[in-house]
């Protein structure tokens, strides 16, 4: 069946497309971009007259997933996940390995793929495990889950327990060009911290976990990124002294890229103590830092620096956060926040273009998993994310679609939304108040 | 009873922290636990005030000194008390704190009296129960009745707070007493020093408005209160200093090193006391010693949070 | 704002009550004062001093605040609570006859708050009462021994007692309460 999208501004930074063109879909593949195309092409199929405003991008893609299934389906599903990643208008996913099992074999990975076709919206990528349990002692069998499926190895939720094992899977990698994701975080410094080590932590009586904790971690692997050739992706860049060491080493040529959270670039830790006191939906690891550091994720974020933006979506059940801060687990849920965040407090704000944004969360999430997507050159997936920079969005935590509504954001208004996500040529989520024209979808 | 009596009121329903208190409420605090050291004076030293009122003791650590002495505290005004102690092995067996504290509010007590282990477990129950929290201590974050009962002290001793020199020596990263000493005593006008090995200090201390050193000498020097933090073990342990023995020739409070304080300085400790640990026996058994007035005071002082608290003022407009 | 009582008038009514005082318990042997804050403590001094110059000994004086005594505490669910100061008796009242001084006597709920008060200091001889001013509606079986001044009022009015020491001036007033 044939789509075409008129009247929308389109955003192809690949194809360097910045201004008012049209979009013809056909199947599940890009056919045709150009200017004025006439309804007489989608013949038989739908003309999507878009409202004015509306912003048609190449499909975004979030690198940094918690699905939670297989092992805590009370937290979040394969099918709720990816739910709540087309209506925060992405189109694919990578699914982090801390599952109950660890996503280190086959099976694992196969049962996760199994679970996203049959929930049919949002593309999933599973990412395995750098190490057998993420123990931290020898490789999983990294060849293994390329081959059913996996892009990434990562041991995500913690670091990659030694430099001679980080310094294996850079090696090992290489040979399939996967990236390796560091959760930097140095053991021993974070110890049993809980919050940014500063002066609120100091205040609030918390136990720090320091910047420098994530620095180190990321220094090393940057090294040995560089002695090995191998690819190593900074996850949820938080403090400044990490942004320094990548633009150190991508200054020398290593292969390193970084993403960024929304919420290390908007909220600090003084989250911790107003307007909710302790309010563990302001815990997440890394922790929300400084205000220099804060400043710092939006300078990478302009200056190019960062790669990505991912969300962390890490959801929690409500019965899990509602203890002690210090019992509490760390993370927020983040796919239906980013948009609206990244339009208003970076675009909106001033501090990046459209073009820009897409590269952040479309373009390199795409060049660094190496997966379909991140153009709409004629050809391409047609996955799509049509964004409305102008509509104001609320963010009310019961109205999630993720199963969990561990949200800082709750009550936060942003202006700019999704208008609807378009996945191999589905509209898997509309939102009719966007200005989106009533389809058959 | 018609005459119009002054009333005294705290802003808020809860005595969570130092940090929510203005000096005005602090010193309110005090005068009233001045009537109340009375009240500890008398024959029967018992009155009616909170008869019919239920005050639940819960405590997640063990605590002799604090839940003894809210408990007399709370018999002397009368109140029904109920000490609910929870070792960690029940929150182990799975009922969260959340669970237990709807437990004890569905008896709808009028206040529950919270020591926890964690920092903020406090202001998690104020968030869910109707009955004032009194924090006991939480974490590593605050303890205000003790920091209360401390200025009560050093008030009856110096007859002010604002402009002494105020001295603190000990665990300056964990301690709640310590934070809960910080903002009462800054709030009233006092010059606060502390001092710790560097180990033991939090980042950002000095933006409390403190004045922070590692050596002794500077902290003491002109002092007209000096207060002791209990060292603890597990410090040791953590390897925030070599041995116990290393810590008290470095740090530990002896009487040559008081030498430099003011002739009239006062040595506090909150309790239990580690003698050849932070503090000498000579010191704290000595002439200059207030630590068993800390101790009677303290239950003036609850006494007096108590009272002050029963009333409930939930609304600030409610004058 | 009629003033039922001005500066001398006070002055004669408590002199008359010292004396009486002296009369009913032949002389000043074993009794003392104490005053309910917070003008009855500055009206105990008072008679104190006319009883010391009369008779040429000191008469033992205390201050006692009933606050924690109240029956209208804690009847409300919120709101703030009546400010307690001191209690200072510094001497034992154990066989001792104690005049318990206060300014208006109305409901009598004040006077049992500080009779139970008092007995939790120990066990007196006799207790009696000296008020200057009765303006009755008692809602308890309390009758003052001694009276300044009776003065008939309506509950809608309110009786005021200013004194030198805490308000600057000597006079009874009856308000109006809205």
């Amino acid at each position: 069946m044939k789509r075409l999208l008129k009247g929308g501004h389109l955003v192809d930074p690949a194809s360097g497309i910045d201004g008012r063109f049209d979009l013809l879909i056909d199947g599940d593949r890009i056919a045709q971009v150009g200017r004025d195309l006439p309804a007489s092409l989608a013949e038989g199929g739908d003309v999507l007259e878009l409202g004015p405003g509306l912003v048609i991008c190449p499909g975004f893609i979030d690198m940094h997933v918690h699905l939670r299934e297989p092992g805590q389906e009370h937290k979040e599903t394969v099918a709720t996940g990816v739910l709540s990643a087309v209506t925060g208008g992405f189109t694919a996913v990578a699914c982090m390995p801390n599952t109950k099992p660890v996503n280190d074999n086959a099976g694992v990975t196969q049962l996760i793929l199994q679970k996203a076709r049959e929930a049919n919206l949002a593309r999933v990528y599973p990412i395995g495990a750098v190490s057998r349990g993420q123990r931290g002692e020898e490789l999983a069998d990294i060849a293994e889950l390329r081959e059913a499926g996996c892009v990434a190895v990562t041991d995500d939720g913690l670091p990659i327990a030694t430099a001679i094992l980080a310094r294996r899977a850079l090696e090992y990698t290489s040979m399939f060009g996967m990236p390796v994701i560091e959760h930097c975080e140095d053991q021993s410094l974070k110890g049993d911290g809980v919050a940014h080590e500063g002066p609120v932590a100091a205040s609030l009586g918390l136990r720090g976990i320091p910047g420098v904790a994530e620095a180190i971690t990321a220094g090393r692997d940057i090294l040995l990124a560089e002695m090995t050739g191998g690819h190593v992706h900074i996850a949820h860049m938080s403090a400044w002294t990490t942004l320094e060491a990548v633009r150190q080493g991508k200054s020398r040529g290593v292969h390193v890229t970084a993403e960024v959270c929304p919420h290390h670039f908007t909220l600090t830790d003084d989250l911790l103590a107003a307007p909710i006191p302790y309010d563990t939906n302001a815990k997440m690891n890394p922790p929300l830092r400084e205000e220099r550091d804060r400043q710092a994720m939006i300078d990478g974020i302009v200056d190019g620096s960062v790669d990505v933006i991912a969300t962390d979506h890490a959801p929690h059940h409500y019965d899990e956060k509602n203890v002690e801060f210090d019992r509490a687990p760390f993370g927020i849920v983040g796919l239906e926040t980013a948009v609206p965040i990244c339009l208003d407090r970076l675009v909106r704000a001033g501090l990046i273009r459209l073009p820009r944004l897409v590269e952040l969360m479309s373009v390199n999430p795409a060049r660094i998993l190496k997966v379909p997507g991140g153009t709409l050159a004629p050809g391409s997936v047609a996955d799509v994310t049509v964004l409305a920079p102008d509509l104001a969005v609320t963010i009310d935590r019961d109205a999630l679609r993720s199963k969990s509504k561990n949200t800082p954001y709750h009550g936060w208004t942003f202006t700019g939304g999704v208008a609807a996500t378009i996945v191999g040529g589905r509209v898997v989520f509309s939102n009719p108040a966007s200005g989106w024209p009533a389809g058959r979808d | 009873m018609d005459a119009v009596a002054a009333a005294a009121a705290l802003s808020q329903k809860n005595l969570l922290g130092i940090a929510d208190l203005s000096p005005e409420e602090i010193v309110l605090i005090l005068d009233t636990a001045e009537a109340m050291k009375e009240v500890g004076r008398r024959a029967i030293k018992k009155v009616p005030t909170l008869r019919g009122r239920t005050v639940v003791n819960l405590f997640f650590e063990p605590s002799t000194r604090t839940r003894t002495s809210f408990e007399i505290a709370e018999k002397r005004l009368s109140a029904d008390t109920l000490n609910v102690a929870i070792g960690t092995s029940s929150v182990v067996k799975g009922e969260t704190l959340v669970d237990t504290a709807m437990n004890i509010e569905a008896m709808s007590p009028s206040m529950i009296v919270l020591r926890h282990g964690s920092s903020g477990a406090c202001h998690l129950l104020a968030r869910i129960c109707k009955a004032a929290i009194i924090n006991a201590g939480d974490g590593m974050h605050e303890h205000p009745t003790q920091a209360l009962l401390d200025a009560f002290t050093i008030r009856e001793r110096k007859g002010r707070i604002g402009g002494l020199k105020v001295a603190i020596f000990g665990d300056l990263l964990h301690s709640r007493v310590l934070r809960s000493n910080l903002l009462l005593l800054t709030k009233l006008g006092a010059e606060v020093w502390v001092c710790g090995p560097a180990t033991l200090i939090p980042p950002g201390l000095a933006r409390l408005g403190v004045r922070v050193t590692t050596r002794v000498d500077e902290a003491v020097e002109g002092a007209d209160v000096v207060m002791m933090l209990r060292i603890q073990l597990e410090r040791m342990e953590g390897g925030y200093f070599p041995s116990l023995r290393e810590y008290f020739t470095t740090f530990g409070m002896t009487e040559a090193r008081l030498k430099r304080a003011r002739p009239d300085v006062i040595i506090m400790h909150p309790g239990p006391i580690n003698r050849g640990v932070e503090i000498a026996s000579e010191v704290a058994d000595g002439p200059f010693s207030v630590i068993l007035d800390q101790v009677s005071n303290g239950v003036a002082v609850r006494m007096a949070v108590l009272y002050l608290l029963a009333g409930g003022a939930e609304d600030e407009t409610v004058a | 704002m009629p003033v039922v009582m001005d500066a001398d008038r006070i002055a004669r009514a408590l002199t008359r009550i010292a004396h009486e005082i002296l009369e009913h318990n032949h002389g000043i042997a074993g009794v003392a004062l104490v005053g309910v804050r917070s003008r009855g403590v500055p009206l105990a001094r008072r008679i104190a001093a006319t009883l010391g110059s009369v008779s040429g000994e000191e008469v033992p004086t205390g201050a006692l605040d009933i606050t924690l005594y109240r029956d209208d505490l804690m009847r409300a669910a919120v709101g703030p609570q009546p400010l307690v100061r001191k209690t200072e008796i510094p001497f034992s009242i154990d066989n001792r006859t104690i005049v318990l001084v206060d300014d208006v006597l109305y409901t009598g709920r004040t006077t049992r708050a500080a009779l139970d008060a008092l007995i939790d200091f120990g066990r007196p001889k006799a207790i009696q009462l000296v008020v200057l001013v009765d303006r009755g509606h008692r809602e308890l079986p309390i009758k003052a021994d001694y009276v300044g001044k009776n003065v008939p009022t309506s509950r809608k009015e309110s009786v005021r007692v200013r004194l030198q020491e805490i308000d600057g001036v000597d006079e009874v007033t009856v308000e109006a309460v809205e």
